[in-house]
């Protein structure tokens, strides 16, 4: 049976359709969901993509975690459906408590974009499985709001317990604390991360490598190895 | 109609990147006498009709789950109109 994977949108999205895109490249089939229902339509898997949703108003994602669809979501994270958050799906899994921590503003106040080198600390979740811990991999950063903050207390507990999935590597871009660019729940079927791996998966619209510009596909083993853990239940 | 006003703020111990760039401009125009400015939210809820117990705890809880994440912020006041005192 074909792995269906959820793509919620929320108004303010942008990168829905990047992500119902990676889903298709990656063999599974996109589903879209809509922010006010209360319905995951079945699916097995789900993405809370990039964008402002409600313009980033109170918190970023502030206003998005508390979504109808919201509550079916958290009842399916509790329950170990795999879950990726994608830079705002991130803040919004952060403000709905799947995830420890908080994200601000860029401690330079700044919007970046920038091919963003990462090292994988975690590749035991759903959606990392096909990295190996310690790989090198490139993918695109793009936010306003992407700095990494939580108290002395849960950091031990972040860092103690392996929760740090990605880390920022060769420079810091935005003031995260411990250099943390993405973080999964302990159960390891809850990821967030501000870098973009949907914008990562077809040659001549990825990042530059060394081997010829816009080649890097780094971002399409996230959803090959959801629908690969999917697969094998 | 009677309004509410709650005050959040960014923790004392975390970066507060808005601030930070507001003391930086106050320094460069030569106002060195501050040595901090800290920016956070003041929210006015409208209330249709009177204050009750019930509403106190209402925005009690609206303020710790919505208007603040207590990762980041904390409510540091919640001003009821005067005449409103339980």
């Amino acid at each position: 049976m074909t792995t269906r994977i959820g793509v919620i949108t929320f108004p303010g999205s942008l990168d829905d359709r990047d992500a119902q895109r990676a889903v298709r490249m990656a063999g599974a089939e996109p589903v879209a969901l809509w922010h006010g229902d209360h319905d995951l339509q079945g699916v097995d898997a789900v993405i809370l993509p990039g964008g402002f949703s409600y313009g980033d108003y109170l918190r970023a994602g502030a206003i998005a975690a508390v979504s109808p669809i919201m509550t079916e979501l958290k009842d399916a994270a509790g329950k170990g459906m795999p879950i990726l958050g994608i830079c705002n799906g991130f803040q919004m899994l952060v403000e709905a408590h799947l995830l420890p921590g908080g994200l601000i503003r860029n401690a330079h106040q700044q919007f970046i974009r920038r091919d963003q080198l990462l090292t994988v600390e975690n590749a035991d979740t759903a959606w990392t499985h096909q990295f190996s811990k310690g790989q090198e991999i490139t993918i695109p950063l793009k936010n306003a709001d992407g700095g990494y903050i939580a108290d002395a207390e849960t950091l031990a507990r972040v860092e103690g317990e392996g929760l740090v999935t990605f880390r920022y590597a060769g420079v810091n871009p935005n003031g995260s604390l411990d250099d943390i660019a993405g973080l999964t729940n302990p159960a390891g079927n809850v990821v967030g991360l501000m870098p973009h791996p949907e914008h990562a998966i077809e040659p001549g619209f990825g990042p530059d490598t060394p081997v010829a510009m816009r080649s890097g596909v780094d971002g399409l083993a996230f959803f090959t190895s959801a629908v690969q853990a999917l697969q094998a239940v | 109609m009677p309004t509410i006003v709650v005050e959040v703020m960014p923790k004392a111990e975390l970066l507060d990147p808005q601030g930070k760039a507001v003391a930086g401009a106050l320094a460069r125009l030569g106002k060195s006498e501050f040595t901090d400015v800290r920016i956070g939210k003041r929210f006015e809820l409208t209330v249709d009709g009177p204050i009750t117990d019930a509403t106190r705890a209402t925005v009690q809880q609206i303020a710790d789950d919505i208007l603040s994440n207590a990762v980041i912020e904390d409510v540091v006041a919640i001003h009821y109109p005067e005449g409103s005192e339980a």
